[in-house]
This record gives structure tokens, C-alpha cells and sequence, in this order.
């Protein structure tokens, strides 16, 4: 019998078949989300947070390939990652900094937080965080100089003063206050990307219906800021909408490789990040909080994920489900 | 009555091609070669010898101990040899058998009598029935669990949650009357109170046609499944059958029940009503590669690539033979080996269907955990495994994964994460020698 169609044969282990889910899939979808507000980016502060954006996206994809490349790995540029960080980054920084801190932000980012602990996956803060972080202790005026919007619609130069938290945190008169509507709106002063809640949230519903994110840290999150701004006797719609709450809770928290797996990891992670941001805020020297807290649950996530594991409960003999 | 919730489940495309086609029998073979291992077990000796002049029905192989099945002939005519030759499950004695095509009927062909519980396992013993769902655990020793007495549910399994098998679908529209007769059978003579059959409900035909049939019926109940991958897995029908979760190291009669596949139970209906014991099984043939897929009845022994030759052979070179379904089935390197007992799909593809997605790094989003119906962790098992570490891969469980291949399914980072555990399961099978 001269059948030769045993050497094509491939032999793998089970399953034969896979989802046609893929990481880049993934990122493709975040990127989608965060398009609403990166037009009212551009809506609110005009074409240079436009650019600023653009800047950022290309300056990670550089390090991304060049940081790759050196270290004899294969290119990742293709995942897309790097392009989610560049306008992650991009949307934590004031729309009037110049351009080069933008560019030292992605470096640090992607070089430092992301490359250098083994790329995708493997860094164990966010690399958006953690790069605004960097530049808000480097450059603390350029990253505090807040373009402040005019009105709707106007074609004026943007002037300069402090976000809405700011007032706050320096005791200003609330009269200066924007309303709650324009916070929701994202009229406000800020980072160019965090001031439209709006906008963010629908990013927020379309990664929830696509089921890339699961609900459980943004609720979390941003329930525990409200409820902590009610204990307080402060205003819970203003601390929810003002600052990098909705930024920070729907696409930073929400990092994958930087929060807990299980539902219950999530919970305590939102839980924490929303915990120490009010703290900030309300006790704290700085204006925002954000950033740090969910650089400090980043750190904690590993002994969450551990504390919550189902399996190592079902040891101390509880049920699997 | 929905008392409990689901246990997480994933969807997989179906692709039942082949489900609308009865099954066709396919004639007897010039040759069979017949293992003597098809079951999980002792492997039998060949109780004949070459120039023997066997028949349909004829017992060739046999052993005495306890878990083991015996195996029989489908086909009258001589035995030409017996030798050690390579099967499916490894190197073991294959007799083989030149038809003659006369298909003379033993004359131990005749039903048996049963009249207590010992005589109905000595029966189900003598028809070679093993677990046809895919496990090939010999029946008898299944159905005489230590606990008999505190079995209260009988789960049938027709989910058959694998892509393209229809072979369970088939059986369960052609054989309908078998099988509530083998359930109503099984649980007179064990004492078994309740049965449920579950069907997953992208087969509301089987659904409408059982439900039908035991209307009269109380104590069978047809239990309509979602139609998500893997509802046919023991574990996950028994907890879907009875809200039982079935513990880690534990069996299914250890929560009150035991679970049988539908075509099992139509084969020992078979053999309960006539004495023709498991000679033949049916299947689904298909994949991209095979010209005409059919849901075949074929008997034991005949080669995989005379089947293929029944259906039209190939269309084009195959890159991946499967003996079972795209979830759980194996791949073959051979079309030579033969048809075993619990076979119930050859499925061939071609090159771009084989070839695997290229692996990324994971990047920690969970959907593996999110699948698994157990509950488990697969990337941490997987950096337990990396770092050969024997108490962490204990301490989350790694035995009770029962490698579905869900997370596998999931991963969007295209990690072997199944293959990852069965190999962590070995390592700590054999008490993490590194």
C-alpha cells in the first residue's frame, strides 16, 4: 500500500480548535473605546490635544520596536499595546506640555515599566500610570498648568488655571466651580483626556458589552469614591466626574496584567483604588489621587489574586463554586 | 426548576453537518483487525487462535480480571493471524480476522436471562460494553459502585457537546425505543429511582421525540442542556442533572449517581434483547478534507482509512486526522489503526484548518479562569508547572482538571494552557520527578 499521507499527519494535543479571539482583537476594541474621547479631546482643547495624542501613539510604538529590536525579541508592535498606552498617556498629560516630556513619558512607559520587566504581560504596574507619575514628579508646573476651556463652542485661546479638584484642594471659592454638567460634559480644566466623563463612559459600556473589561472594577471603583464622598459631606456627582476618576476606573484599573483575575480580586481592587483616591483627595496635599492609587493596587494585586484564588479556598474546604 | 446556578461554560461552534444524515451501515470489510486493548483496564488475551473460524458475535478476547471488557467479533471467518502490532492506544496484540462476508451468527448469540443484579452486571459484562462517550470504562464495573444502595440518579449523557459528532443525535432519533427500554432496564435492576437524560437544546427533534416517548413515564426526566461547550463533561452533567458537584479525587457515585452515554445504553438495550454484543459502533465522518461525510455504522476493527474510502476518501491531502471531536479528540499519525469500541467520530482536515495560531505572552486577562468549568486557574497552574512546582500545582488542583480544552479555546493569546495541565497532572502523577 504506497498511502504517503501519514507523514503530512500533524500530531498536537487537544483542543484542535481555538477562538478567533486574539490580543490584538482586544486592543483594537480598547482603541475603539477610547475614540469618543479622544474627539472631545480635541473638541474641548482644541488640535493640540490632538496632536499630542498622535505624538504620544508614535513615540510608544518607536520605543516599542526599537526597545524589541535591541533586545532581540520579536516585534510587538503588531498587538497593538503600545498604541493603547500611547493614548493612555496621552490623555493623562495637560494638552499645552511640550512636546519632548510627552515623548520622556513614553519612553519611560514603554522602556522602563514595560520592555525591561519582559514586555506585554509581564509589567507589573501600568506603564500610563506610572510614566504620568514619573513626569508629574519631574516636571510638577508644565504638568500642573491646566489649559482651562472656554465656554462651548468658543474659538478663543485656552487660558491657564487649575482643575475643578484643584480649587477644591486649595479651599478656592466654590462658586468658581463648574457645574455638574459641565464636568459631565468634560468643560473643564484637566488632562486632556480624563475631563469628558461622558465620553469615557460610553467607552466603558462598549468594552463592557464586548465583554473586554468586566464591570466589576469601574463599579467598584467609582461606588466606593461616591460613598466616600457622601460620608465626607462632599458632593459625590462632582468627585465621580471630576479629575481621572472615569479614565483611571473604565481603561487604567481595568489593565489586565496590572489588576486581579477573579471577581472577587476585582472588587477589593476597586474597592482600594477608590479608598486611597478619596484619601488623597480629601486628606492629602495633592488634588488628585487617581494615579497613585491605582499604582499602589497595582503593587497589591499579586496578594490579591492569591487571598482570592477559588482553589486555595476549596483546600481550606469550601466549595468550588 | 432551576435550583442552582451554571457553571461556566463556553460557546464553541457546532458545525452538525452531518446531523440531518441517518445512519448508513457500512458493509463488512475483506479484513478486521480487532485490539485487544479498547478499554481503560486490563487488556484482554485473544481467546482464539490462528485458522479459527469465528462468528458474528463470537467472543476473541477475554481476561479475568476485574476491570476489563470483553471483545468480540463483528464479522464470520478465519483468523489469519495474531500479532503485537501498533494501535491507537499503543503496541498490543490485534487479532485479525478475513471475512467471508457469509456473516454467520454465533450460537451464543441468544439474550440473557436476568434475574437479580448479578445477573445483570454478568450481562453487562458479557457484552464488551465499555463507556462509549469517549472514557472506555468498562460498564460493569461502573454500574456496581461500593455504594449502590445510595445511587439515586441515573444521568444520561446526549449532550454531545462536541463540534461535528452527531453519531449521540442519531442514536438518540434512530434508537429512541432502545434507549428508554436500557434505561428502564438499568434502573430496575440497580434500583435506581430518577433518570435524566440530558440533551443540549440545539437538538429540540431528540428533545421532542424522548419527551414523547417517556410521557408516561415520571421517573425519567429529559433534561434540556444549553447549548455551550462542555455540557457533556461527567462532572458538568451531574451538576446540571442534580446541583451535585462531584469533589476533587471523588467518583459520581460518591454524589448518589452514575452517568452512562446514550449510546452505551442503546448497546446494552441491544444486548439485553438479542445477546449480540458491541461488534459494531456507530460514528460521524467528516471534516473539510472527507468528500462525503456520513454518520456510519461500522464494525469494530475495520481501518480508519477504509472508512475514509467508504465515504469518498479524501479531497485533499489531510494534515490532521481526529479519532473524536475538535475539543477533547486525539490526533492520529496514522489512518492504518483501527476502529475501537468508544470511537464515535473520525474527523480529517486539511493543512489551514491543522495549523495552530502562533503563541503570544499571556497578558493575564482571565478568560481561561472565566472558562473553566472547575474553576480553576490555568495560567497560575501554568507558572506552577514552569517553576516544576509540586505543592503549588496540589494546592490548586490541578487533578481535577479534565481537560476539556476551554481555556485552551479562550486564550487570545493562543497558550497551549490544556496541554500545559495534562502534562502537570503527569508531573504530579509521578511525584514531580523532574
Amino acid at each position: 500500500m504506497s498511502r504517503n499521507i501519514n507523514e503530512n499527519l500533524i500530531v498536537a494535543s487537544s483542543p484542535h480548535v481555538t477562538d478567533k479571539i486574539t490580543t490584538s482583537k482586544i486592543m483594537l476594541d480598547v482603541i475603539i473605546a477610547l475614540i469618543p474621547a479622544f474627539i472631545m479631546s480635541g473638541i474641548i482643547f482644541g488640535p493640540r490635544a490632538i496632536i499630542m495624542t498622535i505624538v504620544c501613539v508614535v513615540a510608544c510604538i518607536f520605543f516599542e520596536y526599537a526597545s524589541r529590536k535591541l533586545l532581540k525579541r520579536d516585534s510587538t508592535i503588531s498587538d497593538l499595546s503600545a498604541v493603547v498606552t500611547g493614548v493612555l498617556l496621552s490623555f493623562n498629560l495637560p494638552s499645552n506640555l511640550p512636546y519632548w516630556m510627552a515623548v520622556v513619558g513614553c519612553f519611560v512607559a514603554i522602556v522602563v515599566v514595560k520592555q525591561l520587566f519582559g514586555g506585554i504581560g509581564q509589567n507589573f504596574v501600568n506603564p500610563a500610570i506610572t510614566a504620568r507619575i514619573v513626569l508629574i514628579v519631574s516636571f510638577a508646573t508644565p504638568m500642573t498648568t491646566w489649559p482651562i476651556p472656554e465656554r462651548i463652542f468658543s474659538a478663543a485661546d485656552a487660558i491657564t488655571g487649575p482643575t475643578p479638584l484643584g480649587i477644591m484642594n486649595m479651599g478656592g471659592d466654590p462658586s468658581t466651580l463648574p457645574s455638574n454638567m459641565e464636568l459631565f460634559l468634560g468643560f473643564v480644566g484637566g488632562s486632556l483626556g480624563e475631563t469628558s466623563a461622558v465620553a469615557l463612559l460610553l467607552g466603558g459600556i462598549y468594552l463592557v458589552v464586548r465583554k473586554v473589561i468586566s464591570p466589576a472594577i469601574p463599579l467598584a471603583f467609582i461606588g466606593t469614591v461616591f460613598v466616600f464622598a457622601l460620608l465626607v459631606g462632599q458632593d459625590p456627582i462632582f468627585h465621580i466626574f471630576a479629575g481621572g476618576v472615569m479614565l483611571g476606573a473604565i481603561f487604567m484599573a481595568t489593565d489586565y496584567c496590572t489588576s486581579p483575575l477573579s471577581f472577587k480580586g476585582k472588587i477589593v481592587f476597586g474597592i482600594g483604588c477608590g479608598l486611597i483616591t478619596m484619601m488623597i483627595r480629601v486628606f492629602g496635599s495633592y488634588p488628585e489621587g487617581v494615579s497613585f492609587s491605582i499604582l499602589l493596587m497595582n503593587i497589591l494585586t499579586p496578594h490579591i489574586d492569591t487571598l482570592c484564588n477559588p482553589m486555595y479556598k476549596m483546600e481550606k474546604g469550601g466549595a468550588a463554586k | 426548576m432551576k435550583f442552582h446556578k451554571h457553571l461556566s461554560a463556553i460557546h464553541v461552534e457546532h458545525h452538525k453537518n452531518t446531523a440531518e444524515l441517518p445512519t448508513e451501515k457500512m458493509p463488512v470489510p475483506d479484513k478486521l483487525y480487532i485490539s485487544m486493548v479498547q478499554h481503560i483496564g486490563a487488556p484482554c488475551q485473544p481467546i482464539v487462535s490462528v485458522g479459527d473460524y469465528v462468528k458474528v458475535g463470537q467472543m476473541i478476547g477475554n481476561s479475568d480480571a476485574f476491570v476489563s471488557a470483553p471483545i468480540h467479533t463483528g464479522a464470520s471467518g478465519t483468523v489469519t493471524a495474531i500479532e503485537n502490532i501498533m494501535t491507537s492506544m499503543g503496541v498490543y496484540p490485534v487479532v485479525t480476522i478475513e471475512t467471508d462476508k457469509k456473516q454467520e451468527l454465533f450460537e451464543g448469540v441468544v439474550a440473557p436471562t436476568i434475574t437479580d443484579k448479578d445477573s445483570f452486571l454478568k450481562a453487562v459484562r458479557n457484552s464488551g460494553l465499555v463507556g462509549l462517550g469517549g472514557a472506555a470504562f468498562p460498564t460493569h464495573v461502573k454500574y456496581n459502585p461500593k455504594n449502590l444502595d445510595e445511587v439515586d440518579t441515573l444521568v444520561l449523557n446526549g449532550a454531545e457537546c462536541e463540534p461535528y459528532i452527531t453519531s449521540d443525535y442519531r442514536t438518540m432519533l434512530e434508537d429512541s425505543d432502545l434507549l428508554i427500554n436500557g434505561v428502564k432496564a438499568i434502573m430496575q435492576n440497580l434500583g435506581i429511582k430518577r433518570a435524566v437524560i440530558g440533551i443540549e437544546n440545539n437538538k429540540p427533534e431528540a428533545i421532542r421525540k424522548l419527551k414523547e416517548l417517556t410521557k408516561d413515564a415520571s421517573q425519567i426526566e429529559i433534561l434540556e442542556l444549553r447549548s455551550l461547550y462542555p455540557q457533556g463533561a461527567e462532572k458538568v452533567l451531574i451538576y446540571e442533572a442534580t446541583g451535585r458537584m462531584v469533589p476533587p479525587g471523588k467518583l459520581p457515585a460518591d454524589v448518589g449517581t452514575i452517568v452512562s452515554n446514550v449510546a452505551s445504553v442503546v448497546a446494552l438495550e441491544k444486548y439485553l434483547e438479542t445477546g449480540m454484543p458491541l461488534v459494531s459502533k456507530k460514528l460521524t465522518v467528516d471534516g473539510n478534507v472527507v468528500k462525503t461525510p456520513k454518520n456510519l455504522e461500522v464494525l469494530i476493527g475495520t481501518k480508519i482509512f477504509e472508512v475514509m474510502e467508504y465515504c469518498g476518501g479524501y479531497t485533499a491531502t489531510p494534515a490532521k486526522i481526529l479519532m473524536g471531536g475538535p475539543m477533547m479528540g486525539r490526533a492520529i499519525y496514522d489512518d492504518e489503526f483501527s476502529i475501537i469500541k468508544n470511537n464515535n467520530a473520525i474527523l480529517a482536515f486539511d493543512r489551514e484548518w491543522s495549523t495552530q495560531a502562533k503563541e503570544t505572552a499571556c497578558i493575564n486577562c482571565g478568560r481561561c479562569m472565566q472558562a473553566c468549568p472547575l474553576n480553576l486557574v490555568p495560567t497560575a497552574l501554568a507558572k506552577a508547572y514552569k517553576k516544576k512546582n509540586l505543592e503549588e500545582l496540589k494546592k490548586l488542583q490541578v487533578m481535577i482538571c479534565m481537560e476539556c480544552g476551554s481555556c485552551t479555546y479562550v486564550c487570545p493569546a493562543k497558550k497551549p494552557l490544556s496541554f500545559t495541565n495534562k502534562l502537570a497532572k503527569l508531573f504530579v502523577q509521578e511525584g514531580g520527578k523532574k
